[in-house]
């Protein structure tokens, strides 16, 4: 038999399957809550500043969807910069640290403690030194939040190759570039995007809070504070359905990826 | 003896670890002759890892010389001279198996088509034809060490450097696997000199022209025993009286070792 009917044969069923089975209770469970919701704010009668239904908050979407997506958007942008920036520094920074060692011995705990601190107070800060208005600032404040996280994760995966694979690459006289190349990056890629799924939350989150600091009219997080601020609740909340929106998006995308980046996991 | 491939004069190896200096390997002295099937045999700890190491310059002798084709071993690994193959695997998961096979040749700068070529006609030599295009977590454990070996044989080493390359084998396919490999050593031409690991005394007798049983504390060279059965060795050779008369041999000199 061939490995590749067997392939195909065990994962086609198996993999609608299992999607099913992985699928549905979550959704069950998400509509549950909105219906919850939904019932508890009409029922209890509670007053729409402190907490819209769900079916008003669509509404209130749906009054201007355009313009939401289009701040929505702005605001990701920032996010997605950040994140690449954060996400590439951290992967060079991380690779430098296996190339020199004794980079590696200072600056890698520093690193783990970074990742704990919670970075995102810096917003105020990089307003100062950036620009508040200017998405610079924004992008700064998030290109740091995942800078720490990503270098951490792909040292670890860069360092991950057992002695017996270095070996091997010794007994072939292979030169360090190919050790890198061949053995070190790839082995770490796993490492990399469950450091970059990590990061496409935080970088959300990152962008949307900074931008409670201050920002252009037509960002995400400027437009959620000034109507939380005159107690539009509706509107506030049509934003952060926005927000969430985007930032499943952003990590879906980033599933893909990893799926086609790493093809060889698909059946594991 | 004509020039021996492999020469080992005097050799200790001291390992500095924590709890203070371990004598690995004293005083060994060995030579080992081209083409020959080399079985090292011994407790675990005696030292069998160490020496192979010593061989492919995956270590340094703390005293002594070793020379490997007149060459330093360092030379030798640089003239790519050895393949290796450990008790795992160690297959790369990212690559299929026969870009496992390919991996030495890509690093050594052979043309993209030869490669494949020579690693799909491995594969078929070892029972894989079928599974070229499959990852490694794909195939059963059996099946990922002749991967190994395949790997190991595709840049056409003098000499293969084996640690347990079938411990973690079970027992039926560990005896399939050693006849396999038998039928590939005499196969290739010329024969690679193989360096054969392992801790099991009917393997070792199986296997190799010659059996070294060491010692352990510090590791010794105990005795070479000369394996005097008939090749091509087959599943009948496993009944030969003269097989059993080895077997006890190299058991009575490791219980004198001990
Ligand atoms: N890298 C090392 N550092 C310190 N001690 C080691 C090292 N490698 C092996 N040893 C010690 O050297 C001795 C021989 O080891 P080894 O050659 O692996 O034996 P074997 O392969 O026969 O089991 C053992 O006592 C082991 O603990
Ligand atoms: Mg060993």
């Amino acid at each position: 038999m061939r490995a590749t009917t067997i392939r195909q044969q065990i994962s086609t069923p198996a993999r609608v399957g299992g999607w099913l089975r992985a699928f549905w209770p979550p959704l069950l469970t998400f509509l549950l809550v909105i219906g919850l919701w939904e019932a508890a704010v009409r029922g209890l009668s509670i007053p729409l500043y402190l907490l819209p239904a769900p079916s008003q908050i669509v509404a209130t979407f749906m009054e201007r969807p355009g313009y939401l997506l289009r701040i929505g958007l702005a605001t990701l942008s920032n996010a997605l910069a950040g994140c690449a920036i954060g996400c590439t520094l951290g992967a060079l920074v991380a690779a430098l640290c296996v190339r020199w060692p004794i980079a590696a011995d200072g600056i890698v705990p520093l690193a783990v403690a970074a990742s704990a601190v919670p970075i995102i107070a810096l917003a105020p800060l990089m307003g100062i030194w950036l620009g508040s208005i200017s998405p610079a600032s924004k992008i700064g404040v998030v290109a740091v939040m995942t800078f720490f996280p990503t270098l951490v994760s792909v040292y670890r995966g860069l360092i991950s190759p057992r002695a017996d694979a270095l070996l091997l690459m010794r007994s072939y006289a292979a030169p360090p570039r190919d050790v890198f190349t061949r053995l070190r990056a790839p082995a770490a890629l796993p490492f990399f995007f469950s450091a970059l799924r990590v990061c496409t939350t935080l970088s959300m989150i990152g962008a949307v809070v900074a931008e409670f600091f201050g920002g252009p009219q037509n960002a995400l997080g400027v437009y959620i504070k000034t109507q939380a601020g005159i107690l539009r609740t509706r509107e506030a909340w049509s934003a952060i359905l926005v927000a969430c929106l985007l930032g499943l998006a952003f990590y879906l995308l980033v599933l893909v990826a990893e799926r086609i980046a790493m093809p060889w996991r698909k059946e594991q | 003896m004509d020039t021996p491939i492999i020469e080992f004069d005097r050799v200790s190896k001291i390992y500095s670890s924590g709890g203070g200096p371990i004598t690995a390997l004293h005083d060994v002295s060995l030579r080992i002759a081209a083409g020959e099937f080399v079985a090292l045999i011994g407790p675990s700890g005696c030292g069998k890892s160490t020496l192979m190491r010593l061989i492919g310059d995956l270590e340094q002798p703390s005293g002594g010389s070793v020379r490997v084709k007149s060459k330093t071993p360092e030379q030798a690994r640089r003239d790519r001279d050895y393949g290796i193959v450990f008790q795992a695997p160690v297959l790369y998961d990212w690559r299929t198996v026969s870009r496992n096979v390919e991996l030495p040749l890509e690093i050594m700068g052979r043309p993209k088509e030869q490669r494949r070529e020579r690693a799909l006609s491995l594969l078929r030599l070892v029972g894989l034809g079928d599974f070229a295009d499959a990852y490694p977590h794909q195939l059963s454990g059996g099946m990922q060490q002749r991967a190994a070996i395949a790997r190991a044989l595709s840049f056409e080493p003098s000499i293969l450097l084996m640690d347990e390359p079938f411990g973690a084998l079970d027992e039926i396919t560990r005896e399939r696997m050693q006849l396999e490999l038998l039928n590939i050593w005499s196969g290739a031409n010329p024969r690679p000199t193989v360096i054969f690991v392992t801790h099991s005394i009917p393997e070792a007798v199986f296997l190799a022209d010659r059996v070294v049983v060491m010692s352990p504390r510090p590791g010794r060279v105990q005795r070479v025993i000369p394996v005097d059965l008939s090749r091509p060795r087959t599943y009948e050779t496993r009944e030969d009286p003269r097989f059993f008369a080895l077997v006890t041999e190299v058991r009575e000199c490791l219980r004198t070792a001990e």
